[in-house]
């Protein structure tokens, strides 16, 4: 009659949620595929890697904090125009160009979470957007900063350990991006499934009931924010430097929208959601756009409506929904 | 008069576009939360209407009006049968991803049908020009725009506060359960609301063209604007939709004329502080 | 969990979908990646170009020098010099593309200027007007204009014919700065005097503020630049009902305040509006009048600025593959375009042997009424105008 409710211990929660899977290990081997079987996309598929890392820091502070930000793309921008400045004033070297967009978007992160952690819903939907469409503005009237509309010019990345060149191809470009898309998930992965990750989740589902356990609200969403920021400033760096360009569009509302729709696309909360996001949405918008140059983006509109019909909570959420179905049935 | 009343004159009709262009969000958003992403291409939808009209048709000006208002209605109620209905208990982020979709889908067949470039529309004659008041110039559209908001503003009012139908809408934006509890009607309420909503959107789509322009990018270019206005003014709130109009229609033409420097800057700066202050809006509840 | 079962299988269908579809390579076929912005807000412009390229094909073949011309169209998106840059590069490494065309948007030409230069192709630039554009790779040529180009003409010109003071007001980004440097560069050179300027911002719906204070300072002209789209209505509509009349205050500014459809919302008050352009579809030559008439029965409208950068550079394309004899190597087509000259719709144009750039005629025209109509009525030219930017440069 009643279910025996079976405790959980929190340590052995944890544990068995950070053990690998199978499948896990076989999406990141699944990663190495292009560079044998689509040499021809790998300059695609390291633009998939970068967004698929920027889409993995949104999903940090809103799939797993509750946080809705329309301006994400403030830090990215912030760290891309970091690491093209860089180059362009002489200093071309990747690797520390990629601590310093840290560092600079971690900081404008951490500045602005003093804001964004007092607020939720609309309120904190339109001041992200805000933020992010000042910044924009910002970076457009201090032109002889940023290059203004033409974009940064003179950026010209340097050899990674001082053997791998950027080539035409993009196998430096995709090995560039997965090696850091791969190394940031690990570390986001073990935030995530600690408790400081139990404690975010419960701040998403009742923040108000949070503090009565002691945990602390604002701090931890400050951390969070300012870790989410992190990590999009690294993603925009590595865009500045396997592209060699930077333009306001890295810090635009386009993009924070773009990379919203993905993450939702893909399932927010689970880590994966957002890359496997990134992925159907950018590989499904070239092929359309190459098919229809002119109105790709009603079949764009379409996939999204025939998803969020479909797949409730994103395309991980709907698997997940029907896997649990048929383990019901079988 | 000097010359910076002609500025706010022209603000204070800007401002009543949007706040016509708005509306309709604000009620909808605020009774069923809804995000409806997708409500500024019903108002394009009105503009097109319009467009069609008057050019293929050589319909007068005013009388695609109503067409434009009664089309972007009937369409939210298709859509709010076939798609939006089942999505009420989805999460917010769900609805954003369907609305948007359904954005792109407008944007898309809106560029195939009347092509990419800008919608050209000759207003009649009556409305050109304009009039001399105390030193000032005043454009007769805009005067005319600001009388058909403020009609339009009476109407509504008036509706929410004296008619039965409108305390129904109020006690199921204050408290739908509640309201469900006592027998209201609130899915039907709701049908109706949002056909009301989505078809002053078409009417402001309409009336636009002549001061913003048409093309298939007005779903999108346009949603930024009217999301400020709903934020700041407030969810569920017509006071607070007209209010935040009002507000950032002046503010955006003060600090244009005055300091230009910051004039792109200056919209998102007075949202910024004003939803710090209020974040429920000015006249927000909670 | 299964969940992510799916997910990877779903991942390696796509890629293995993707491995499919890759174009196979014919022996005489010569491809032109033809990458333009067709979605997005700038979506017009790359309509327009895109209807005269096809038109210039229907008119002249699809064969060069016994090789068949492919097209590989690309979008952008809009502004994108990432996107762009990518599409660049796999137009030459997948598609095997000879020659990179179109580029509307100076960010994504600049961006994929590397891509030129790295892979030694040939790049025709059809519209982007920002000067240094040739100067990123040395394999550029361009078909359009410059901003510099067509400014200071405009700037000389408004000088000598009686404008003394002048209020400039620009939109806030690369193009419009460009274009106030230059406009007021080229007018202070012939002794003019610029009382006040104003950068709006880029996406601004109403210039009600900016027309009353330009007004305020009483010039003998005002200086407009802004893109084409929704603004040259908008900056209309505020010129007259801020009660700016032509006939005293002169308005000055560059080819988007007399667009078509500009000129068609405006309605009257447009009359008497001065602008600089390259091209106008009313320019009165018969080589102009064939074209624009093949060119509405093809698209069904009239030409633009957009369309003539397109047809030419189709032009330039076809005739340096003629020179070369069907040879692709880019060192080979870049030596063949310097220092072509031919008749264009537009009138007389060529490519500098020097900066590869554009060498045109530059038209001023005022709005008229003609046969119950608003047209761009040439009132002056100048003949061989070079991009006084690079001229510059190289002192």
């Amino acid at each position: 009659m009643t279910s025996e409710a079976i405790p959980v211990r929190p340590v052995q929660y944890l544990q068995a949620q950070m053990r690998w899977r199978w499948s896990e290990a076989a999406f990141w081997l699944a990663t190495l595929l292009p560079l044998v079987l689509t040499p021809n996309y790998l300059v695609l598929a390291s633009q998939i890697a970068i967004t698929a890392l920027f889409a993995l820091s949104l999903d940090l502070i809103l799939g797993f904090s509750g946080i809705v930000s329309l301006g994400h793309a403030a830090y990215f921008g912030v760290g891309a125009y970091t690491a093209g400045l860089l180059s362009k004033w002489g200093w071309g070297e990747p690797l520390t160009a990629l601590v310093a967009a840290a560092i600079a978007a971690g900081l404008f992160g951490y500045v602005t979470s003093f804001i964004v952690a007092r607020f939720r819903h609309l309120a904190l939907i339109m001041i992200t957007l805000g933020i992010g469409l000042v910044l924009q503005e910002a970076a457009n009237s201090a032109g002889w900063l940023t290059g203004g509309f033409d974009g940064l010019q003179g950026i010209h990345t340097w050899r990674i350990f001082g053997r791998f060149r950027f080539d035409l191809y993009g196998y430096t470009a995709y090995g560039y991006s997965l090696a850091g898309l791969f190394v940031i998930f690990l570390i986001a992965r073990r935030l995530i499934h600690s408790p400081f990750g139990l404690a975010l989740r419960g701040i998403r589902e009742n923040g108000l009931r949070m503090p009565a356990i002691g945990a602390p609200v604002h701090s931890h969403i400050q951390t969070i924010y300012t870790i989410a920021a992190i990590i999009a400033g690294i993603a925009g760096a590595m865009l500045a430097e396997t592209t060699e360009t930077v333009s306001l569009e890295a810090l635009g509302f386009q993009r924070s929208a773009d990379v919203l729709v993905m993450l939702i696309l893909g399932g927010t909360g689970r880590l994966y959601g957002g890359l496997i996001g990134a992925v159907v949405y950018m590989v499904a918008r070239d092929q359309f756009s190459g098919l229809n140059p002119q109105y790709w983006y009603f079949w764009i509109g379409l996939l999204l409506i025939a998803v969020v019909t479909l797949l409730p909570n994103g395309i991980l959420g709907g698997l997940a929904h029907l896997a649990r179905r048929l383990k019901v049935a079988s | 008069m000097p010359p910076v009343f002609g500025v706010l004159f022209d603000g204070f009709a800007y401002g009543m576009l949007l706040f016509l262009m708005s509306v309709g969000l604000s009620v909808t958003l605020g009774m069923m939360n809804f995000v409806n992403l997708a409500h500024c291409s019903f108002a394009m939808l009105g503009g097109y209407v319009a467009i069609t009209l008057m050019n293929a048709f050589g319909w007068p000006f005013l009388a695609t009006l109503p067409v434009a208002f009664i089309a972007a209605a009937a369409a939210s109620v298709v859509l709010e049968r076939i798609f939006f209905r089942r999505f009420y208990n989805a999460s917010d982020l769900d609805q954003c991803l369907l609305t948007i979709g359904i954005v792109f889908v407008s944007i898309a067949a809106a560029a195939y049908i009347y092509g990419t470039d800008q919608q050209p529309m000759q207003l009649p004659p009556y409305l050109r020009g304009s009039i001399a008041f105390m030193g000032l110039d005043l454009a007769v559209y805009r005067l005319f725009l600001i009388a058909t908001a403020l009609l339009i503003t009476i109407a509504l009012v008036v509706m929410v506060e004296a008619t039965r139908f409108g305390a129904q809408v109020r006690a199921a934006v204050n408290n739908q359960r509640m309201a469900r509890g006592l027998g209201i009607n609130v899915d039907g309420l709701f049908a109706i609301t949002f056909a009301l909503g989505s078809g002053l959107a078409g009417l402001g789509g309409a009336l636009a063209i002549a001061m913003l322009g048409l093309d298939p990018q007005f779903a999108l270019t346009y949603l930024i604007y009217v999301l400020i206005v709903v934020s700041v003014g407030g969810l569920g709130s017509i006071f607070g939709s007209f209010a935040a109009a009002m507000l950032l229609g002046f503010s955006d033409m003060a600090g244009k004329y005055y300091v230009p420097a910051i004039g792109a800057f200056l919209i998102y700066l007075v949202m910024i502080v004003l939803l710090m202050w209020r974040p429920s809006g000015l006249f927000g509840r909670r | 969990m299964q969940k992510m079962f799916y997910g990877l299988v779903g991942l390696a269908g796509l890629a293995l979908a993707i491995f499919g579809i890759g174009p196979a390579r014919a022996v005489d076929t010569i491809k032109i990646a033809l990458i333009l912005c067709y979605s997005g807000q700038f979506a017009d412009t790359a309509v327009q170009m895109d209807n005269a390229v096809k038109l210039y094909v229907k008119q002249h073949g699809d064969t060069v020098a016994g090789k068949k011309i492919e097209f590989i169209r690309k979008d952008t998106g809009g502004i994108a010099p990432d996107v762009a840059k990518r599409l660049a590069q796999e137009a030459i490494v997948r598609d095997h593309a000879d020659i990179l065309a179109g580029w509307i948007l100076t960010p994504n030409a600049l961006a994929a200027a590397d891509v030129s230069a790295e892979a030694k192709k040939f790049m025709v630039v059809m519209n982007a007007a920002t000067s240094i554009i040739t100067t990123k790779s040395p394999y550029i040529a361009r078909t359009s204009s410059t901003t510099p180009q067509l400014n200071y003409t405009l700037g000389a010109w408004a000088a000598k014919n009686g404008l003394k003071k002048i209020y400039t007001m620009v939109s806030d980004y690369g193009p419009g700065i460009d274009a106030e440097t230059w406009f007021q560069t080229g007018f202070k050179e012939a002794g003019g005097e610029i009382v006040g300027s104003v950068r709006f911002p880029v996406a601004n719906p109403d210039f009600s503020a900016f027309i009353q204070a330009a007004k305020d300072k009483n010039p003998d002209a005002i200086y407009i630049w802004i893109p084409g789209g929704a603004q040259p209505l908008a900056v209309g509509k505020a010129l007259s009902e801020r009660g700016v009349d032509p006939a005293k205050t002169k308005v000055l500014g560059q080819d988007a305040l007399g667009f078509e459809s500009a000129l068609q919302g405006m309605g009257d008050t447009a009359l008497g509006i001065i602008t600089v352009a390259n091209y106008d579809y009313n320019h009165d030559s018969p080589m102009n009048h064939d074209f624009v008439k093949a060119y509405n029965d093809e698209a069904h409208r009239n030409p633009d600025i957009f369309s003539i950068g397109g047809y030419d550079g189709m032009h330039l394309i076809y005739a340096a593959l003629q020179k070369t004899g069907g040879n692709t190597d880019g060192d080979a087509l870049i030596a063949a375009a310097k220092g072509m000259s031919w008749e264009s719709p537009r009138g007389p144009m060529m490519i500098d042997p020097e900066t590869r750039d554009i060498v045109q005629t530059v038209y001023i025209r005022r709005v008229e009424k003609v046969g119950g109509g608003l047209r761009n009525v040439e009132i002056d030219k100048v003949p061989n105008v070079k991009d006084p930017a690079k001229a510059r440069m190289k002192n």
